[in-house]
């Protein structure tokens, strides 16, 4: 395969056009997608690029079968992805299932937008539970939570990777913000910074006679006893768990001494960092903690950060769907847990830093 | 501008072109190798309502996509006025088109400097209506020094280049405009 | 098929999966005969090793592994968009999917419209039994008025509920050139086995759409015998469900 990008090459772009590259950049093969504001630029590019070096698009019918088209070309043993926002990320949860279940190395690049219902096509963190812990399973899933574009690049390329070598369904989350703005970033030839891209195979429509060569394949999908499925669920636990601290991800600054730390994910996380730079600048010792994979949570890495601090400030552009993950994972530490929590709408620094300033007395 | 991160929100009707002027702007900037992030607002008032785009220029690392209130807030409709005061704060300066009527009722009492350019009239009369947009990209520029003048010309050839190339006169009405801009605003451009 | 023979050895084809048999459909269930059809069609035309067959939710899943073919399972209703993900990716592939009237024409609806207009390279078997028989006979799109269901306990009422879904009439209706549409019965096994080849044929020439429908039988969920079974199909069903090819490509090569 001709490289996509020839070694390194900065630019100013949205982040849909990034992610477009980046998948690319993957060797992803072929994009089943839908339209929904805020994602529709990846496509957009994605069927500009695409046959330039021979890769596939097609527009299904709504997002159910953009999600299974996805799912079936996995299956062939295609790079296949998807994008989505929103009320098509409600719907692609029965195909994410699908994957769940079949451990499909399905990557949905997801654009959250406000909700509940049509929300806004604007912006939003409101997807964190969704993208998570949807569907009717038990999350089996590794969510990745992008800040700027430069992450959605570099982690759409870990993404198809992380997914073809585990087989957990993977998605980069980003929001309208980021899927809009333009910034810049660097983008590169995975190859040329030694980032080897996991190969594509099959588990459907092997090669060779069946009879001759091989037996033929029967995936199954819906189980009989309730023994046999939840034997399939330990497994699936067991890899679940043995794969989490290769792939957990978190940003942790300033926690040794600090007081109160922020959390905070995705985009606001900008904000966060800027907040707890002003604080520091004014004498106030804020931590700053991040996660960057939302599913696996990085639990180790947060409690640790949280040992010396009393208190911890949860900042998100959602009700309180980042903080249930932080209580959740600091279920048996005493802590006090304040929020800003701004549904659907962004945050700036110096809203954290008069929350933290409140927080405090 | 040292380390300092200048915010410039733009706000105007769809179809005045606020979104293309963030994106030259943006795209100067970055290729002049600043940090530059531009954030359009892309609600369903795009379609005939109020368009606003967040600019943020700088030295270093750009935090959050928007912001709160703007070192300069440009207004080209009566309704940007009223729709936009949100960013309208202490340190802001506001330019807004003299040719809105009704807009010095509802300025908004706490902006810093208030500035109402002829962009509309003076385009119309001496350039030609279709470059207002660019008349007030000058404007914007000379206001806050984001980008030289220099570096604005390149990247509206960047962005304009082939209509330039069919009609070699627009490139100099384009340049005059932003000259223009440049002048009703004060000369710091340069 | 006469019964000429004193003891007849079931002739199984090549294409079908030994070890899962007997198989787990009701007795008298017409999936049997469908998939018998399919089978012997796989089988002259040589393409067990590059079929893939997706089936559905419902009783359909039960063919999960009928087959001596490389098989996928999926939701009730996706198995559509399954085989057109997979169509998409490798066009070598023979992809079918195999479904019930609910998957097909209610849940699934929007996949089987939408594979039809865009002339996806699939072949889509779709068994009608006027039922859903495996969560416990339910009214489907295809119940007739007048039958009694779980959910219509006093007979389909058409005022209610409408007139029974036509599915290939609709698809040949909204499917370009190209596609190949036919309504077959379990009561014409050489007739179904011969539109359910052509629907393979076409999917082989990548002409476009392939559909076929097969009317069945449920006696379990219909509560009948064998002979009211039969007369079921054939005199009662017919009547809404008219047999025959509906869509046929013009191959201009010959």
């Amino acid at each position: 395969m001709a490289s996509v990008i020839e070694g390194e090459k900065k630019v100013f772009m949205t982040g849909n056009e990034v992610a477009a590259w980046a998948a690319l950049a993957a060797g992803a093969d072929i994009m089943f997608g839908y339209p929904i504001t805020p994602q529709n630029e990846v496509m957009h590019y994605w069927t500009r690029l695409a046959p330039r070096y021979g890769r596939k698009f097609l527009q299904t019918e709504d997002e159910i079968s953009a999600g299974f088209t996805t799912c079936g070309g996995l299956q062939a043993g295609c790079k296949a992805f998807t994008a989505t926002a929103g009320p098509g990320n409600v719907l692609m949860q029965e195909p994410y299932g699908m994957a769940e279940a079949m451990r499909l190395p399905l990557l949905a690049i997801i654009q959250q937008r406000g909700g509940p219902s049509s929300g806004t096509v604007v912006y939003s963190q409101q997807e964190v539970t969704l993208t998570t812990y949807g569907g009717n399973g038990e999350g089996h899933r590794i969510v990745y939570s992008t800040a700027s574009h430069q992450e959605i690049y570099d982690y759409v390329i870990k993404g198809f990777n992380v997914a073809w070598k585990y087989r957990f369904p993977t998605f980069v989350m980003g929001d309208g913000y980021q899927a809009k703005m333009r910034e810049s970033m660097v983008m590169y030839d995975p190859a040329a910074r030694g980032i080897e891209l996991v190969p594509a195979n099959p588990i459907i429509g092997l090669s060779g006679e069946i009879g001759v060569d091989r037996e033929c394949v029967h995936l199954c999908n819906i189980y009989s006893l309730e023994e046999e499925l939840y034997e399939v669920l330990q497994k699936m636990e067991a890899d679940y768990q043995k794969m989490t601290p290769e792939v957990v991800e978190y940003d942790a600054r300033f926690c040794e001494d600090a007081e109160i730390i922020v959390v905070s994910h995705g985009v606001v996380s900008r904000a966060g960092q800027d907040a707890v730079k002003i604080l520091r600048a004014q004498g106030f010792p804020a931590g700053y903690f991040r996660p960057i994979t939302l599913r696996p949570f990085p639990q180790e890495a947060l409690r640790k950060a949280v040992e010396n601090c009393k208190k911890v400030l949860v900042v998100e552009s959602a009700l309180n769907q980042l903080q249930r993950l932080v209580k959740e994972n600091l279920y048996d530490v005493a802590l006090e847990v304040d929020a800003l929590a701004k549904p659907a709408v962004g945050i700036i620094a110096d809203e954290i830093v008069a929350r933290y300033k409140e927080f405090r007395k | 501008m040292g380390g300092k991160v200048v915010r410039i929100a733009l706000a105007g009707e769809g179809g005045q072109g606020v979104q293309s002027i963030a994106e030259i702007i943006t795209e100067a900037a970055f290729n002049e190798g600043k940090e530059a992030l531009y954030c359009p607002n892309f609600g369903l008032e795009q379609r005939g309502g109020v368009s606003i785009a967040f600019v943020q220029i700088g030295d270093s690392r750009i935090g959050a996509p928007k912001f709160k209130t703007g070192d300069i807030f440009i207004a080209l409709s009566l309704r940007a006025i009223k729709r936009c005061r949100q960013y309208i704060g202490p340190e802001t300066t506001l330019v807004y088109d003299s040719s809105i009527v009704g807009a010095e009722a509802e300025v908004p009492p706490n902006a810093a400097r208030v500035m109402a350019i002829p962009a509309i009239q003076r385009s119309k009369e001496e350039l030609h209506p279709r470059v207002f947009n660019i008349v007030i990209m000058g404007a914007v520029i000379g206001a806050t020094g984001v980008v030289t003048m220099e570096q604005a010309r390149e990247a509206l050839e960047a962005k304009l280049g082939g209509k330039f190339k069919q009609n070699p006169d627009l490139r100099e009405l384009n340049y005059r405009a932003l000259e223009m801009g440049r002048d009703l605003i004060g000369k710091s451009g340069e | 098929m006469s019964a000429a023979q004193p003891v007849i050895q079931p002739k199984m084809p090549k294409s079908w999966y030994k070890s899962n048999k007997p198989h787990l459909f009701c007795p008298g269930c017409g999936h049997g005969m469908v998939l018998k059809a399919l089978g012997e069609a796989i089988d002259e035309l040589g393409i067990q090793s590059k079929a893939v067959f997706g089936c559905d939710i419902g009783c359909s899943l039960l063919a999960w592994n009928f087959l001596d073919v490389d098989s996928t399972q999926t939701h009730h209703g996706r198995t559509t968009p399954v085989m057109v993900g997979i169509k998409r990716s490798r066009p070598e592939l023979i992809t079918i999917a195999y479904m019930g009237d609910g998957g097909g024409y209610a849940i699934g609806s929007q996949h089987t419209v939408n594979a039809a207009i865009r002339n996806e390279k699939i072949t889509v078997i779709l068994v009608n039994n006027t039922n859903y028989g495996m969560t416990g006979g339910q009214m489907a799109p295809t119940t007739l008025p007048g039958q009694i269901t779980e959910t219509t306990p006093f007979g389909r009422d058409p005022e209610e509920t409408g007139y029974p879904t036509r599915g290939p009439e609709m698809v040949a209706a909204i499917a370009s050139e190209g596609a190949y549409v036919a309504r077959g019965t379990v009561a014409n096994f050489r007739q179904l086995k011969g539109f359910i080849k052509k629907a393979l044929e076409n999917q082989i020439a990548g002409r476009g759409f392939s559909f076929v429908e097969a009317l069945s039988v449920c006696p379990t969920n219909w509560r009948t015998n064998a002979r009211d079974t039969w007369a079921f199909l054939e005199d009662k069903m017919t009547q809404y469900f008219p047999v025959g090819e509906f869509k046929v490509p013009q191959v201009k090569e010959e």
